[in-house]
């Protein structure tokens, strides 16, 4: 089934703008830059849309290539694309960078118009609302008034939830993979770190490094180093690297040892995830994003979950992996009890799978969310929540 | 329209239109799916095998991957108007538990179980000495799902000492073919209760 040869092919990033945009925290963006991708074709009733959401480093380039020269398809090509998990063939599909992203979305490496510099520690804080208000303001300007399915993984996930929670009546299914209605003490913790990573970096420069020609890669490179770890599941590095040695070891006992060396597998593998990271990405923009990430909270914002969803109209396919223990299955279950507190149908899969966290990006692991994904896409238009009617 | 099975069929018709049905081990889904189209049933179900979960999906039918032996507490109080556990009980655990959290979620359960106390059931163990096989029960004695070998007679007998009411009984030779309860411990193949509290 997964015929991960097809793709949609050369695609372009596009850009919409809005002269301002309200913020949760009562700030305005103005102006507000939107970078999105679209693959498959908008149907007559425009019926048919699927918004996908990225996770914490990802961007609008979820599919094909923008260049026949690319080295690497967007981010979830794997999923996104004829035939596949996301059929490009069915679906008019619409993936955005989020704010305060990095990749030609409005954030902090943005420029202010009112000073006419980048907005660096000055952008405001951003919740999960803002996040998908954003992408709301996207539907609008495209013409969409309803989407027949929203899906993302993790930080993605997370919008899902929220989607489906602010929009009720604009979302058909609400597809979360990986993901939790709040970001646990421990996804705190080790956001806390990724952050003292990028500001004990002097060339973080307390957030103004645009323009300077310093930027803090070393610290956003250890964020991603420590990111990745969890990201992994601890038999996945095992059965990747084990304790495999990288080539040859400086260290001796006349020189001593040379600390600056990888000399495991895992170690080089890190290194080189990190220095990408830190040359592809932005540190404030790791920063805005991670805090977003810890002030998730849907238990509070409505005093329990089960509140939250007390309007929620959207059928829901919650999705875990066996091994993530990131967001562990059980935040996942959570999910799913709140919604049946609700009486609101839910399909729920906790998937076997050895990679962790990042099991929904992983190739070889994807067979099971393509199976269940499409099928769940493919029957949403057949039956309608609560009451199972079919939709005129 | 395609024919119903006779347990469905009977299922169909004991439940209201627009009732709130939990299939608890629902397996691929087709008798939810039944219900939702014959009865506008709001439907959802429960099940452990990760194959039959996407047999679900596929038909369209919302389906929990989940446990029924590590119980419906994720479940309020009369939540549903039916709960079904066909089939399935003997392949749990902790059946008291699922019986009581039943008719707790539940307004109404229905039970299908497959009869241990069936003659031939009885001829199989008495005459060859070996743990029976048959159709409806095809597997060996070391990988059998079916854990809790119960008669007719002892599940009436335990809803009798736990105070569940059983409010209409059917029989059934196959579960397309029902049967006369008539001597139904030794007679029949399966049993269906429709019970409650």
């Amino acid at each position: 089934m997964a015929s991960t040869e097809k793709s949609v092919g050369l695609v372009k990033t596009q850009k919409c703008r809005f002269d301002s945009f309200k913020l949760d925290c009562g700030r305005t963006l103005s102006p507000l830059e939107i970078a999105y991708e679209t693959y498959g074709k908008l149907n007559d009733d425009k019926s048919n849309v699927v918004l996908v959401i990225h996770a914490l480093s990802g961007d609008a380039h979820a599919a094909g290539k923008h260049s026949p020269e690319d080295k690497k398809p967007g981010w979830w090509d794997i999923f996104v694309g004829p035939g596949k998990g996301i059929d490009t063939e069915k679906y008019f599909v619409v993936c955005s960078n989020i704010i305060g992203g990095c990749k030609g979305s409005t954030g902090p490496s943005s420029i202010d118009p009112k000073t006419g510099k980048p907005y660096a520690t000055t952008f405001p804080p951003l919740t999960i609302k803002d996040l998908v208000n954003a992408q709301k303001k996207l539907m609008d300007f495209l013409g969409i008034k309803k989407i027949l399915g929203v899906i993302g993984g993790s930080l993605g996930g997370m919008q899902v939830l929220q989607w489906a929670v602010d929009y009720p009546d604009f979302v058909d299914a609400a597809i979360s993979i990986a993901s939790s209605a709040k970001l646990s003490a421990q996804g705190i913790a080790f956001n806390a770190v990724g952050r003292e990573a990028i500001t004990s970096d002097p060339d973080w420069c307390n957030g103004n490094y645009y323009g300077t020609g310093k930027n803090p890669e070393t610290g956003l490179a250890i964020a991603r180093m420590i990111g990745h770890i969890t990201y992994l599941s601890e038999d996945v590095i095992e059965q990747k690297f084990g304790r495999k040695v990288k080539g040859k070891n400086n260290s001796s006992p006349a020189a001593g040892v040379d600390f600056t060396q990888d000399e495991y597998e895992i170690e080089s593998y890190l290194s080189y995830q990190g220095d990408s990271f830190g040359k592809r990405f932005d540190a404030n923009s790791y920063l805005y994003l991670s805090k977003a990430m810890d002030g998730y909270n849907l238990y509070e914002d409505y005093g329990a979950l089960e509140n939250a969803f007390k309007g929620v109209k959207s059928k829901f396919l919650i999705v875990s992996y066996t091994s993530d223990w990131l967001f562990p299955a059980s935040q996942s279950k959570d999910i799913v009890r709140a919604l049946k507190a609700n009486n609101i149908p839910v399909t729920y899969y906790n998937i076997a799978a050895e990679s962790g966290h990042d099991s929904f990006l992983v190739k070889n692991e994807i067979g099971e969310l393509e199976e269940i994904v499409s099928s769940f896409l493919a029957n949403i238009k057949e039956v309608s929540n609560g009451n199972f009617k079919n939709r005129p | 329209m395609e024919t119903l099975r006779t347990d469905h069929k009977i299922i169909a018709s004991l439940i209201h239109k627009g009732a709130k049905v939990l299939d608890l081990g629902c397996g691929d889904g087709i008798l939810l799916k039944k219900l939702h189209s014959l009865k506008d049933a709001s439907i959802q179900g429960v099940e452990i095998d990760t194959e039959k979960i996407k047999e679900c999906s596929r038909v369209g039918v919302p389906v929990i991957h989940g446990d029924i032996d590590e119980g419906l507490s994720d479940y309020p109080d009369k939540s549903y108007d039916f709960v079904i556990c066909s089939q399935t009980l003997q392949a749990v655990h902790k059946p008291r538990e699922v019986l009581n959290e039943m008719l707790r979620v539940g307004r109404k359960g229905i039970v299908i179980l497959p009869n241990f106390g069936h003659w031939r059931i009885r001829k199989m163990l008495f005459f060859g000495g070996r743990m029976p096989k048959s159709n409806e029960l095809p597997y060996d004695w070391f990988n059998s799902p079916n854990i809790r070998h119960l008669t007719i007679k002892d599940f009436k007998e335990f809803c009798a000492k736990e105070g569940i009411r059983i409010e209409k009984e059917y029989y059934f030779k196959s579960l397309d073919r029902e049967k006369p309860g008539f001597l139904a411990n030794l007679l029949c193949r399966y049993g269906m209760f429709v019970i409650s509290r």
